[in-house]
């Protein structure tokens, strides 16, 4: 039997797929038994599905400038 | 049998082509990859530093060191990943320097077991995420981020927010595949443990603390 630590240890190579079959169905069969476990199973994989759907982060275009001006100072003076 | 026992690294064409015409002094090539990389740069440099000045320091020091050093890159792995180790270093250097504090580290000893808190067990919303407007919903995940050790934030940026392997993840930070994993799953769990303050379904709170 599968301890709710057991399964917790496991939680992110099995949010990640990377489970083998074996213990997959192991893991399913004690979500299945376990609210606690089920529901800290969802709302892992939503808290990762949320932070995933976040759009990529723009530079401030005053940092971008000032990064290719020290960027240009710099391959004036080497090379 | 499959040749799977080192961990595949998927060849960037484009970044290959940018970082050989780089080393051959090719400027705008340079600044492709720039282009192409200051964004993921500057927010893992804030996730780490959790500061604008730290963080726009760590992104002009991280290229420059790059272009300084391009002839020490090893084309055997992403370039990506190797700025992404030289940021991490950097970002880490400032974060020692303002907190003082000498136990900043990627690499310190963890127990595995015990700490593994799990505090809030509660259901969430179908959608809660779409109850919020953008900016709301930003500033929650940004603080839940920031609330995690540096260890933790570092490696769940890179693992789940930049979308590198475990492997990578491991190869930036100079930590073993294991080590990654376990802050891996502490991280995952102790962000699930913020957003269910926010998320979790109106009148469950009867069972949400144990
Ligand atoms: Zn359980």
């Amino acid at each position: 039997m599968l301890t709710c630590k057991d399964f917790l240890e496991e939680l992110t190579d099995y949010l990640d797929e990377k489970t083998d079959a074996e213990i997959r169905e192991k893991l399913e069969r004690h979500i299945a038994e376990c609210p606690n476990c089920w529901v800290i199973c969802d709302t892992t994989k939503r808290t990762l599905r949320i932070y995933k759907g976040m759009k990529e982060y723009d530079v401030p275009r005053d940092v971008h400038s000032r990064l290719m001006v020290a960027l240009e100072k710099k391959m004036a003076t080497t090379r | 049998m499959s040749p799977a026992t080192t961990p595949v690294l998927v060849v960037d064409q484009v970044e290959l082509d940018l970082v050989t015409k780089s080393r051959a002094g090719d400027q705008s090539a340079f600044a492709s990859l720039v282009n192409r990389y200051e964004g993921k740069i500057f927010r893992l440099a804030m996730n780490i530093t959790q500061n604008r000045e730290d963080a726009e320091d760590v992104l002009q020091e991280s290229f420059l060191k790059a272009y300084e050093h391009l002839d020490q890159f090893q084309g055997n792995s992403k370039f990506y990943t190797w700025i992404v180790r030289i940021a991490v270093n950097q970002a880490l250097m400032k974060l020692r320097k303002r907190k003082s504090d000498r136990s900043v580290s990627l690499d310190e000893q963890i127990d595995t077991g015990e700490d593994i808190v799990v505090r809030e067990i509660a259901a969430w919303d179908p959608d809660p995420e779409q109850q919020l407007n953008q900016g709301e919903l930003q500033t929650i995940l940004a603080e839940a981020v920031d609330s995690l050790a540096p260890i933790y934030r570092t490696v769940f940026t890179l693992r789940d927010v930049d979308g590198l392997s475990t492997e990578e993840t491991a190869e930036a930070l100079d930590l073993s595949i294991p080590a990654v994993k376990s802050r891996l799953l502490r991280a995952r769990l102790q962000l699930r443990d913020r957003l269910t303050k926010f998320f979790k379904r109106k009148g469950d709170d009867a069972f949400a603390y144990m």
